[in-house]
């Protein structure tokens, strides 16, 4: 019991922290753009890719720092030719140009990689176990993945809330008209947080390759959690995605691991239910089924009650 | 042959004007299975099984005095709504041989197609090859004339599988795990009602469905399994679920034996040997490349060469084959592709294999019978897998008529 | 006045002329599926188009009222068919309609609380939830098999048993009619009108008293009911319904069609609808990677034409009214080289990388349209090039050229109109 709990916690932190990684990026476009970058897991899938490719050239290393770097470039090219041509249509054509955006990534990353999954392997100096405990080991690789995550939030947190360039983004982001009349190029800030967004999700990318299977749908499966991650925690607010982050990273582990149900808990007062009663299947379904809807009724609920989400101080 | 998909303007137009003449040269089948997705490496890999087949036949001579086999693929994606999309691709094109074996759900969907479409349109049938597929309702309560299936059922694998561990005293605690669908039912519930009549003393510590082709990261399931302190675990995973649970169990340590049905697909045994368990994971199949044949030897060994590729994935579905040699022997014995003709000479073939096993097709369920192998993975194999360096050894051999079950099949069979 | 209410009933006496002519012209089985398919889809993509080019809401699941409304439809078919009930098949739709309708009721409650950024998001939640909600719910939809169902099983009226498929074309054919009827007739009444008003300015709209919750929440209702019904027609279509109809994919597929059609005329998602259930059929046979195409054609449009296919061609009507297409014709002849240029050389880089990419097993020989060609020479990349580079050089100077030419004649035509 006490080894699931301590293994789960560590595996939803893992977790979490990625999808930090993931919404820290995706928070700073939002809060800046008002533009849910709809693409933004299609870069996390392309960094994972780029990091295969430059892996089987010249080994996992060089592809932690070149991979984020190449789809930095690519994401602040697409802001300034793309984003930015749709941005007088309005909010919705934004919205759509990245739907299309994740769209055409998906097929060309099909196209090029194939559709199965890529052999993107765990570099050799961290596939060792890290250590045993109660006779399960735990991989050293994921402690590389924690400890980057980790890395990144105190980088990020540090220039946002350090230096200059972080002060012009964060003034940006509340009030851009100001920022540009004090003559600060605010189109380029907006292509440079874009750029690094995107870098970001790039190296979560390579960070999760070699640990979860790197192949086209892996856009697909993360990118709502992505949007619900955002809302729950808040426009504006890095803290909030971290929380948020790891709240959902939290619950989805834990859920897995219970197998209790509806039923279950009725048993123990004495009440038999079965798949053939009224309203069966709900009174059957365990935790860990119910575990992937979760997030999404926290999304709705939040939604509607509190649209700042956890900690933002914008209105959606 | 290669998987003919592109039909240019012009080729389209020309085709059309001769339209007869294209429809006596060539057979079609269709290959319809998962080519994208989590089962795709599965699918693809069977893909280049029926292009092998179909590439022999036809350098033998083809069927029917000349005429030529042709493969076609089309992708179902795995989901059983997908499949009827391309069904009806597939008889719109002219093809009137199915085949499809990556999901019980989807072989389902499109026996019933099938049997609709060949009521509402008699003289257009169509007909289902199913190579492995096995939930048994198939060839039970929904067993249809226009459907055939070449692999023994899931409640067949089960009877042999438990039949095999009755004498294994050192299994005391089990965890079954399944894929949550109609096969992962079956298997769940003969597991648990023959585990219970042939070893009572046997404690089923747990019994768990998670979703099908969904899941990435299954260390939480491996979790659950370590602290539920089984020594065995039972489970008819495939495609990605099989392999990303064993690559799981070698990250986090697990020491259990396996019995599996599909530890050899693509990528298995890559996972296996990284989980070091010598000889301690389990299948049953119809056959593995270690079965001593000096005719099935050869044969693997030339598609390991001409399609195995980087990653060695070898010859795999001894079925399939039995399945193209029966359609070719049905058509020349028909002496005609019309589907009803080609049915009714497969519905009661006996068979001699590539292995000289003896194997007959049963006309009350249209279920074919042959020997099954329990084999176990590990090192001091002749032929090895995936460049591992462990291959399959065969620990138990199941005679045909031994595998035979009852069926509640009551089949429609049209004059 | 009388004249144009004559038009309409023409034009509508047209359509259904059309529908009822086609299978006759194309007659394959192929043909006929397709056509079946573009019926439910062209009321699935204007039931959208009531959310986003009316109301102006943007919504990432709308395939939850369309698969629900398949659902139920072969539920009802499946009690109705072991039951032996005595109800014809073509009234299943309606249970489709019904179902989505009650759906949209709850959940647009829900959901249109909020407008814009939010109220997508809050869609894309529902839609995400009700998918992750069919592994629970095994009994309502069916597990991984889904729900199969029989459209022969129902009363059978004049002999008709809907078996084979040109008798499922003219049920569809005739619901599309009349979904289209009702749709374009709800853009024509008052309340139609303050959707649109709700999209262009809705602080303008409550100050003149109406309340754009309910506003939004009605035509979130209406357009929930016709959903319905295309996921009813689906049903009987296809005879299985699974998890996946829900899902983000149909969700994602008939934004594009209304998108690319044209969201601000009524005409657009119709366009949209046929184009993409074609080019989905067809397009697939030619080449494997059409879903790429699409996918650009999307941006494109979202970039260039936003305003949709349908906006393109409406556009010109004006024109054509007033008889000034001419006008236009030498600048639209100069502008065509270029797009064609583009175009091949669009095609001619997918098409071969494509080729090299995915069917390497089958060699380097490979040939588009009518020509064949090696796709390893470099002769050919440097064609791809050239014509990218004379494409855009060309386009660019052209384009001007073309928005003078179209403008001019634009103005003519209004000051003739208004003379």
């Amino acid at each position: 019991m006490l080894e699931l709990i301590i293994f789960s916690s560590l595996n939803g932190l893992l977790y979490g922290m990625l999808l930090f990684l993931l919404a820290s990026g995706l928070t700073l476009i939002f809060s800046m753009m008002g533009v849910l970058n709809f693409a933004h897991a299609s870069f996390y899938m392309l960094g994972a890719y780029f990091g295969f490719q430059i892996s089987v050239y010249v080994g996992y290393w060089p592809g932690l720092v070149l991979a984020p770097l190449l789809v930095g470039v690519i994401g602040a090219l697409v802001e300034r030719y793309g984003l930015r041509r749709v941005h007088k249509h309005g909010h919705v054509a934004e919205l759509l140009f990245t739907f299309g955006l994740a769209f055409i990534i998906e097929e060309l990353v099909q196209m090029i990689w194939g559709r199965i999954p890529v052999d993107y392997r765990v570099p050799e100096l961290l596939n060792f176990s890290a250590f045993t405990l109660f006779a399960t080991t735990y991989p050293a690789f994921r402690m590389f993945m924690l400890l980057m995550s980790v890395a990144v939030f105190i980088g990020l947190l540090l220039l946002l809330t350090r230096t200059r360039v972080g002060l012009i983004i964060r003034a940006a982001l509340a009030h851009p008209n100001m920022v540009g009349a004090l003559g600060h190029n605010v189109p380029l800030v907006f292509m440079l947080v874009f750029g690094v967004g995107c870098g970001l999700a790039a190296l979560a990318g390579v960070i999760a390759g070699p640990a979860l299977v790197t192949q086209p749908a892996m856009a697909a499966s993360l990118g709502p959690i992505l949007f619900v991650v955002v809302v729950v925690g808040g426009l504006g607010s890095l803290q909030g995605a971290f929380v948020a982050s790891l709240l959902i990273g939290m619950i989805q582990t834990f859920a897995v691991a219970l197998n209790v149900s509806l039923a279950d808990v009725l048993a123990r007062f004495g009440f038999t239910v079965t798949r053939e009663s009224m309203g069966g299947d709900l009174w059957m379904a365990t935790v860990a089924q119910v575990a992937p809807i979760i997030p999404y009724l926290l999304l709705v609920l939040i939604l509607i009650f509190r649209p700042k989400g956890l900690m933002g101080d914008r209105d959606t | 042959m290669k998987h003919v998909r592109r039909i240019h303007a012009w080729a389209a137009a020309f085709a059309l004007t001769m339209a007869s003449v294209a429809v006596q040269a060539q057979i079609k089948i269709a290959y319809i299975d998962p080519l994208s997705g989590g089962a795709a490496t599965i699918g693809e890999h069977g893909l280049k099984h029926l292009n092998f087949l179909v590439e022999g036949i036809n350098a033998r001579g083809g069927v029917l005095g000349g005429q030529k086999l042709e493969a076609v693929a089309y992708d179902n994606k795995g989901s059983p709504q997908e499949s009827l999309v391309q069904v009806q691709k597939a008889i719109d094109a002219g093809v009137r041989f199915m085949t499809q074996g990556n999901g019980s759900g989807a072989a389902i969907a499109i026996s019933e197609f099938v049997s609709k479409y060949n009521e509402r349109n008699p003289g257009k049938e169509v007909l289902f090859f199913n190579y492995a597929a096995v939930d048994p309702v198939l060839t039970n309560d929904k067993c249809s004339f226009w459907h055939f299936r070449w692999d023994a059922n899931s409640d067949i694998k089960m009877a042999a599988l438990t039949n095999f561990m009755t004498d294994k005293k050192d299994i005391k605690k089990v965890y079954i795990i399944g894929q949550d669908y109609s096969f992962g039912h079956a298997v769940r519930g003969a597991a648990n009602s023959m585990l219970k009549a042939k070893r009572p003393d046997v404690q089923i510590v747990g019994d768990e469905l998670h979703p099908l082709l969904k899941i990435t990261d299954f260390a939480p399931y491996i979790a659950k399994i370590k602290a539920s302190g089984a020594d065995s675990v039972i489970t008819g995973n495939w495609g990605n679920d099989m392999s990303l649970l064993l690559k799981a169990a070698a990250d986090s340590g697990l020491q259990v034996n396996w019995y599996t049905y599909y530890a050899g697909g693509a990528g298995g045994p890559t996972a296996i040997k990284q989980t070091g368990l010598d000889h301690r994971v389990y299948q049953i199949s119809e056959w593995h490349t270690n079965v001593p044949s000096s005719e099935m030897e050869a044969f693997a060994d030339s598609f390991l060469k001409k399609y195995g590729g980087a990653s060695g994935q070898g010859w795999w579905y001894l079925r399939m084959k039995n399945q193209m040699d029966m359609f070719a022997d049905a058509l020349n014995k028909a002496k005609s592709a019309e589907p009803k003709k080609v049915a009714a000479a497969l519905a009661d073939m006996k068979y001699k294999n590539s292995i000289g096993g003896e194997t007959f097709m049963r006309a009350s369920d249209h279920s074919l019978f042959q020997d099954m192998y329990i084999s176990s993975f590990g090192a001091g194999t002749k032929y090895d897998e995936e460049k591992t360096g462990w291959g399959w050894k065969t620990v138990g051999v199941i005679k045909a008529q031994d595998t035979v079950i009852p069926t509640t099949c009551k089949m429609n069979v049209p004059s | 006045m009388i004249a144009d209410r004559h038009r309409h009933l023409l034009l509508w006496a047209a359509a259904a002329l059309v529908m009822v002519a086609l299978p006759l012209v194309f007659s394959s089985g192929a043909s006929i599926t397709m056509m079946s398919l573009m019926g439910f889809a062209i009321i699935f993509a204007l039931s959208y188009n009531m959310l986003l080019g009316q109301t102006g809401m943007l919504s990432f699941g709308h395939a939850v009222y369309y698969g629900l409304g398949g659902f139920l439809t072969a539920h009802a078919l499946n009690v109705i068919g072991s039951g032996k009930w005595p109800v014809p098949l073509p009234v299943l739709p309606l249970v489709g309609g019904l179902a989505g309708l009650s759906f949209a009721i709850i959940f647009g409650w829900v959901s249109t609380k909020r407008a814009g950024t939010a109220f997508a998001m809050i869609s894309l939640g529902i839609g995400e939830l009700v998918a992750a909600c069919s592994l629970i719910l095994r009994g309502f939809f069916g597990g991984e098999g889904g729900i199969s169902t029989s459209r022969t099983s129902t009363l059978r009226l004049f002999g008709i048993s809907f078996g084979p498929q040109i008798q499922v074309y003219y049920l569809i054919a005739a619901w599309c009619l009349l979904c289209m009827a009702a749709m374009y007739a709800f853009t024509r009444t008052p309340l139609g009108r303050m959707c649109n008003a709700v999209r262009e300015n809705p602080e303008r709209a409550e100050f003149i008293g109406y309340s754009t919750q309910m506003v939004r929440f009605i035509a979130f209702c209406a357009s929930g009911f016709f959903a319905g019904v295309a996921g009813g027609l689906a049903a009987i279509h296809y005879e299985i319904v699974t998890s996946s109809i829900v899902g983000a994919v149909p969700s994602g597929y008939v934004l594009l069609m209304a998108y690319i059609g044209g969201v601000a005329f009524f005409i657009g998602p119709i366009i949209g609808a046929v184009l993409m259930t074609a080019l989905q059929i067809s397009l697939s046979d030619y080449t494997g990677a059409w879903s790429l195409y699409v996918g650009l054609m999307f941006v494109v449009v979202v970039m260039y034409a936003p305003w949709g296919l349908g906006g393109l061609l409406l556009m010109h009507q004006p024109l054509l009214a007033a008889g000034l297409l001419k006008r236009i014709g030498p600048a639209y002849a100069r502008a065509a080289p270029p797009v064609v240029m583009l175009a091949a050389a669009v095609v001619l880089l997918v098409e071969t990388a494509h080729h090299l990419l995915v069917k390497a097993v089958e060699g380097s020989a490979m040939r588009v349209f009518w020509v064949s060609y090696d796709a390893k020479s470099p002769l050919v990349w440097g064609l791809i090039v050239l014509l990218f580079g004379a494409g855009i050089w060309a386009l660019r100077r052209v384009m001007p050229g073309v928005s003078d030419a179209y403008h001019a004649a634009a103005q003519e035509a209004q000051r003739l109109r208004s003379r």
